[in-house]
C-alpha cells in the first residue's frame, strides 16, 4: 500500500523558533567554552610550574584583546551554564528527607551555597 | 473585543496535495469557546471536509492535540480569547507524520510504548485470587505524578531530539516506564532498564526539557529521564566493578 502520509522536514534552523530551543543550544554550546576554560587554567598551571618567566609570558598573553574577548565570552557562556544546569538539576535529583520531597528551591539555593564556598576557599588560597 | 477569529487551518488532502498548506476560516469569537469548539464550529457550520481528532473536551483522553500558534497543546483546553484578535495558527503536531489536515500518525508511538513494558511485572506467582496488592499512601505518591499521563503526544511534538531522530524512544514512554519502576508492586525494573539503557533510550536525550513545558498533566518526563539516566550510569559501574554475581 502507498504511503500517502506527509514527513515534515525538520530545518535546520529549529532552535532559533523557540526561546527555550535556543537557550538549549546555547548551554549545549557553552560546554565548548567550559572546555576552553579547563585547558586555559592548565596552561596557567603548566606556567607557574615554569617558573616566573613563563608566568609574566603568560600574563602578556593574557592582556591581548583577543584572548580578553574571548575569556570574557567564556565567562558568559560558564555563568550560563552554571544557572541552567544549577535550575535543572532538581528534575534530575529526586531527594527526600524523612520521606518528604525536598523542595525544588532548596536544592537549587544549596548549589549556590555550595559554589559560594568553593569560591570563598579558592579566593582564600589565591589571595592569603 | 470583536465577535470573530480568524483561524489559520493546515490542510493536507493526501488524495490531492502535494504537501500540507494553509486555509482561512472566521469563527466566532466567544469567551468560553476554545481552539476545538473553533474547529467543531468550521466542521458542522463551514466546511465538513476538515478532519482533526478529538473525543472527551475535558482534557482526560488526549487526541486533540495541536500545534497552536506554534505550541503543541491541547486544543481542548487552549482558549481563542487567549489568541485574540487573531489570526490563530493551527497545525498538527509536530514531529509525526500527517495523515490528513490536522490528524497524524501515531504508529511509531503504539510501537515503542510495549517495549518499556508499561504494566506491572510480578516475579512471584501471586495471582488476583490470592488478593490485591496493598499499597500505602506513601508508596502511591512516589509514582502517582508519572501515572497523569494521558498520551496525548504533545511531549513527542515539543521534542526537537524525537524530530531529528525517529529512533529515540521518547519522552512519554520512559515517564511511563518511570510510573512503572516506582511502583511497589512492581518487579521489572531491571527489565525495562535493558531497553531504556541503549542509545535510543534515555542517552538519546539531551534534556532541552522542552517535554515538561508543554506536559497538559505535569508529568515531568524530562525528570522521569533524567533520573533514569542516573540508573542506568549506576548500573554501568556496577557492571564494571562488580563481578557478575553481586550485580
Amino acid at each position: 500500500m502507498t504511503d500517502l502520509t506527509y514527513r515534515r522536514p525538520v530545518s535546520t534552523w529549529w532552535w532559533l523558533k523557540k526561546r527555550t530551543y535556543f537557550v538549549f543550544v546555547m548551554r549545549e554550546l557553552s560546554s565548548i567554552f567550559i572546555a576552553w576554560l579547563v585547558v586555559y587554567l592548565l596552561l596557567l598551571i603548566r606556567a607557574v610550574g615554569r617558573g616566573p618567566t613563563a608566568y609574566d609570558d603568560f600574563l602578556d598573553r593574557a592582556d591581548s584583546p583577543w584572548l580578553i574577548v574571548l575569556n570574557v565570552v567564556a565567562f558568559l557562556f560558564v555563568l550560563l551554564h552554571t544557572v541552567t544546569w544549577f535550575n535543572l538539576t532538581p528534575q534530575a535529583m529526586d531527594v527526600r528527607m524523612r520521606g518528604t520531597r525536598v523542595p525544588a528551591a532548596a536544592i537549587i539555593a544549596s548549589q549556590y551555597v555550595g559554589l559560594a564556598v568553593v569560591c570563598g576557599f579558592v579566593s582564600w588560597l589565591v589571595l592569603s | 473585543m470583536s465577535d470573530s477569529i480568524s483561524m489559520r487551518v493546515v490542510r493536507y488532502r493526501p488524495d490531492k496535495d502535494r504537501e500540507p498548506g494553509w486555509q482561512t476560516y472566521d469563527v466566532p469569537l466567544r469567551k468560553e469557546w476554545t481552539v476545538l469548539d473553533g474547529l467543531n464550529h468550521v466542521k458542522n457550520e463551514v466546511d465538513s471536509t476538515l478532519a482533526f481528532r478529538w473525543s472527551c473536551r475535558m482534557g482526560i483522553c488526549g487526541s486533540c492535540g495541536m500545534n497552536v500558534d506554534g505550541e503543541p497543546r491541547l486544543t481542548c483546553a487552549t482558549f481563542l480569547s487567549d489568541y485574540a484578535p487573531g489570526p490563530v495558527r493551527v497545525e498538527p503536531l509536530g514531529n509525526f507524520p500527517i495523515v490528513r489536515d490536522l490528524v497524524v500518525d501515531l504508529d511509531d508511538f503504539m510501537e515503542k510504548l510495549p517495549r518499556v513494558s508499561p504494566w506491572i511485572i510480578r516475579d512471584d506467582d501471586v495471582t488476583e485470587i490470592d488478593g490485591e496488592y496493598l499499597q500505602t499512601p506513601e508508596e502511591l505518591d512516589a509514582y502517582k505524578q508519572f501515572s497523569m499521563c494521558i498520551n496525548c503526544m504533545l511531549c513527542y511534538a515539543a521534542c526537537p531530539v524525537y524530530g531529528l531522530d525517529p529512533e529515540f524512544i521518547g519522552p512519554a514512554a520512559i515517564a511511563l516506564a518511570e510510573r512503572y519502576d516506582l511502583d511497589s508492586r512492581d518487579h521489572g525494573a531491571r527489565e525495562r532498564l535493558d531497553v531504556l539503557i541503549e542509545h535510543e533510550g534515555v542517552w538519546g536525550c539531551t534534556f532541552v526539557g522542552e517535554c515538561t513545558r508543554v506536559c497538559p498533566k505535569h508529568v515531568d518526563p524530562a525528570g522521569a529521564i533524567q533520573r533514569y539516566k542516573l540508573k542506568a550510569a549506576h548500573q554501568s559501574v556496577k557492571a564494571f566493578l562488580l563481578p557478575r554475581g553481586a550485580r
